[in-house]
This record gives structure tokens, sequence and C-alpha cells, in this order.
């Protein structure tokens, strides 16, 4: 009994430990910043304090806006992420298991990779205009060619040995692609889907820049219009928030699931 | 005697699905099967044409050192690898393709790392399209066979070497496959967990009377399992010598005819190996 009682208490302190550095070390850097506000160094209105932004995040939720702008940023995403999606999973399927395609549209693809997607927003603004349509197409363009890779990626990889075994068992066609082939490449496509969906959001937030409808990135282009340094830290620690939150809530899950099962430790 | 029991009720279900009448082994005839393969750095001649008649129900071994092709005839005759020459027939039937009445083992056992133990075992079932309750109890009948009952939930990283194997075992019996073809299935087992699955095997075997092509490089595994020992000689593989083993089963390997038999074979097969290392040196 003593011993269990011993045991708990060595596992939760050996976990609590890291948060309580994490926590005295953010502590700390927020009172260096208020220190460093309060010194007069720059004016209020440049650099403003903790206390402004916090302040300033209170009110911009409590009068509805922020909501409002993170909710269409929100549903952009999703849009231009699903369709990301859907076109990656078949592109890279079609890529990992076609060499033809493989030579021609997958160094298309390898080379479109390489560009940054917010240098399609010229192109989509002279297309499509300053739409909706424009800035979904610009986070498509983020995400789409890092999903693709990663399917393919892990269509490549697939042990052989599952497809002979497969194949013998029976599976053909859409069994064998859905129960075996994408299950299969499963880790590679979570890499690449979680790639894919940082990608996706920073060219959301870069291409919302320069559109006015209310959004995240226009939140922070109407603050440096109006010379409002807190409403434009406050929106970047919104951006931040949300970020974390996807990866912690959404991706975090799905990939501890896939390592357990496949038993891929880290 | 429970496995008699549980055997012949999943094989009267299986059999009634199927339509088919025949529950037990078919023969094989493997003509003039040859294999080359072509690839950048030349062509590989990894098998002659080889001749050989299995019968229904017989345990045959193919024996030879690593690389001697063997894996290859097996594949062939799974219906996964095309012939360069000659041809397979299954039970009077030319071999296409894959097909469910012959199962290929692997070493690695090549169970899905995605699905729990339950599901692997299920996979060839929900191929064919058995109803989910159906599918399950069957699952369950063939883990219990193989003694693995309490790890339907597991997962592959879960399990040991031999349990691995068995449950590739349930899986290929669940789908009541004529030929079990087996690639050194226990090659990378220790020597206790093989001889316990050694004996497990003749059990299943000598209640289905399905029939086994079982490739080894070892000499007493052969011996121990097979009804016919086939030598095969290094690449490019062929069938130098044909031993047929009367011993009484269940064998034991502490058995000195086991034992002498062994050796017999070993002798040929280092002739086998010899004589091509000599070739080797004068080419």
């Amino acid at each position: 009994m003593a011993k269990a009682v011993d045991f708990s208490q060595r596992v939760s302190r050996a976990s609590f430990a890291p948060w309580l550095r994490r926590i005295l070390f953010f502590a700390a850097l927020l009172m260096l910043w208020q220190v460093i506000a309060m010194s007069g160094i720059w004016p209020d209105y440049l650099f403003p304090g903790p206390f402004a932004v916090l302040s300033a995040i209170i009110t911009g939720f409590s009068n509805g806006l922020y909501l409002q702008a993170v909710g269409v940023s929100l549903s952009r995403l999703a849009i231009g992420y699903s369709i990301s999606l859907v076109v990656g999973l078949v592109l890279g399927l079609l890529i990992g298991r076609n060499r033809i395609l493989e030579e021609t549209v997958g160094s298309l693809i390898l080379g479109l990779q390489a560009l940054p997607s917010v240098c399609w927003l010229p192109l989509a603004i002279l297309w499509f205009g300053l739409s909706e349509r424009a800035i979904i197409f610009v986070v498509i363009m983020g995400a789409l060619f890092s999903i693709t890779l990663g399917v393919d990626a892990g269509v490549k990889n697939t042990n052989p040995i599952y497809l002979k075994a497969a194949r013998n068992m029976g599976a053909r066609n859409v069994a064998l692609y859905s129960q075996v082939i994408l299950p299969a490449a499963l880790p590679a496509i979570i890499n690449g889907l979680k790639q894919g969906w940082t990608f996706a959001w920073r060219s959301l937030m870069a291409g919302e820049l320069i559109f006015f409808t209310l959004s995240l990135g226009n939140l922070l282009q109407t603050g440096r219009d109006l010379n409002d340094a807190s409403q434009v830290m406050a929106v970047m620690v919104v951006i931040i928030i949300i970020g974390v939150a996807i990866d912690v809530l959404i991706f975090g899950p799905i990939e501890r699931n896939v390592r357990d099962r496949w038993g891929l430790s880290r | 005697m429970s496995y008699q029991v549980t055997l012949s009720q999943s094989r009267n279900e299986a059999g009634s699905d199927r339509g088919s009448g025949s529950y037990g082994g078919i023969s094989l005839q493997i003509e003039n099967v040859s294999k080359v393969f072509t690839g950048r750095a030349g062509t590989v001649e990894a098998l002659r044409p080889v001749n050989l008649t299995i019968e229904a129900g017989e345990f045959v071994c193919l024996l030879g050192p690593s690389g001697c092709g063997k894996s290859t005839l097996l594949s062939i005759i799974a219906g996964l690898e095309p012939a360069t020459t000659g041809s397979v027939m299954a039970d009077g039937r030319n071999v296409q393709g894959p097909g469910t009445d012959r199962v290929l083992l692997f070493q690695e056992a090549a169970l899905f790392p995605w699905l729990d133990v339950q599901h692997n075992v299920e996979f060839g079932l929900r191929q064919l399209g058995t109803p989910a309750a159906e599918r399950r109890a069957s699952a369950r009948r063939f883990l219990e066979l193989v003694h693995l009952k309490g790890f339907e939930r597991s997962y592959v990283h879960q399990l040991s070497g031999g349990m691995r194997q068995r449950v590739a075992i349930a899986r290929a019996l669940a789908i009541n496959p004529a030929v079990l073809l087996m690639d050194e299935p226990f090659g990378a087992l220790d020597a206790l967990t093989r001889d316990r699955l050694h004996t497990e095997l003749e059990t299943i075997w000598s209640s289905t009377r399905k029939t086994v092509v079982f490739v080894t490089h070892n000499v007493r595994e052969a011996v121990a399992l097979g009804d016919r020992v086939l030598v095969f000689s290094p690449r490019p593989g062929r069938i130098v010598r044909e031993f047929r083993i009367d011993l009484p089963r269940p064998r034991s390997l502490e058995d000195h005819s086991l034992v002498d038999e062994s050796a017999e074979i070993l002798t040929v097969l280092r002739e086998a190996i010899g004589e091509h290392e000599g070739e080797d040196e004068n080419g």
C-alpha cells in the first residue's frame, strides 16, 4: 500500500515538473514584457503591455467581432482543406500506384510544392477577383501538394508483402485500396495532412491580409490601419491559440491512435 | 479431440458457402516451371525448369539454401508471380493468378499492423463477403485453435514472433484453403517455439488433410514435417534429390531414425552446395 502511494507520487511529480517549468517561463516572459512596456522606451500604441492586449482580446470577443472573424477564417480553411484532402488523396494514390503518372504529374507536383502558396495570390485575384474563390484557391494550393506527396510517399513505402498477402486472400480493386493500401500508408498520410494544414493556415492568413471582408487576417490589417498595436497583438494571440488547438485537439489524438496501433514508439 | 470437432464444424460451414464438396487438399502439378528475373543489372536465372506432382493432402517440404528459388516457386504456385515458362495446375485447373484455394504464409507473418488480431483473421472472410456475425464467430474459433484465445483485441506489435505466426495460420485457415504454401514461416523463431508450432501444424494438417508445401533451409524441420523432402540446388534452383520420409507421426526430433534421415539429406544438400561452388570457381 505504502509502495503504491509512493509510486503514484513519483509519477505525478515527474509529469508535473516540466509543466511547472513551462508555467514559470511564460510568467517570467509576461513580466518582462510588462516591464518593457512600462519603461516607456516605445509609446503605448506601438508596444502595448500584456494587460492591454488581454483587454483587447476580451473586448474583441465580447462585442462578437473576433468570434465572427474566427468563424469566417475557419470556414474558409475548412472548405479549402476539405477540397485539398479529397483531391490530394486521389492524386496521391494515382501517382503512388502508376509509374507514368509518377514520372509526369509527380514531378510537376514536386516542382509546384517548391512554390510558396502565397505566390498564387496575385494570379488568383486576376482570375477570381477579390472573392472567396480567390482565397480558397490559395488555401487549396497551400495544402494540396503536401497532402498529395504524403499519400504518394505512404503508398510507395508500403511493405509489398501486405499487398501480396491481401491479394492472396482475395482483396481486389476498391477493397484493396480502402482496406490495405490506404490504411498501410496512414502514418505517412497523416504527416502529409499535418504539413498540409500548416501550409493552408499560413497561406490563408497571408491572403486575408489584403481582403476587405471581416476575417482574422483582415483584423490584423485594420489594427495596423488604426495604429492599434494591441489589436494586432491580440489577433496574433488568437491565431496562435487556434493553430495550437487544431494541432493538439485534432492531429494529436489521430497521431497517437495510429502510433499506439502500429506500435511506433516515440 | 476438441480440434476435430471445431474443425469439422468450420469446414462444413465454409464448404456450404462454397458449394463444393471437397474439404481436404487438392493436387498440384508443376510442369516445366522456370523463372528468369530481368532487372537493370541484367537477367538472373532463379529457377531451372521444375517438374513436380504433389498429391492431394500431401505434406511436401522444399529444402535448399537461401536464394535457391524455392520461395519463387512458392510465389508462382500462389499465383502472385508469373512463371517465365511452364504452368501450374491446381486440382487440374490452370493457375492464372492468386486464389483463395492456395494461401501463402510468409516468414514475416505479414499481419496488418492497422488491424487487431480479430480483424486480421477476419480479413479473408470479409473479402469473400461473409456476414459480420459469421466472420466474428469463425475468427474466434480459429484463434482458439491456434491457442490465442484472449488476444482478439491485441495489435500485431504486442505479439511475439510465435504468436504472430499463429495468427497468420489462423488467418489462412479461416478462408478454408485447400493448399497451404508456407515460406519459411518458422525461420525467425527460437527452437522451442518452432518445435511447438511444428506439433500444432502437424495436428492441424492431420485433421484437415490440406495439401501443404513447406519451404525451409532447416533439414530437421523438413524431415520432422514432410511426407516428402525435395532438395534444391543453389541458384539457379533445381531439384537434385527426392526423399520419401516414412517415419510414423507424430515425429520426435530426438528419434534416431529421424536424426539418421536428416544426416543423409544434409550430406546431399552439402554436395549440392559444394558442386555449385566448384562450378563457380571453374566459371
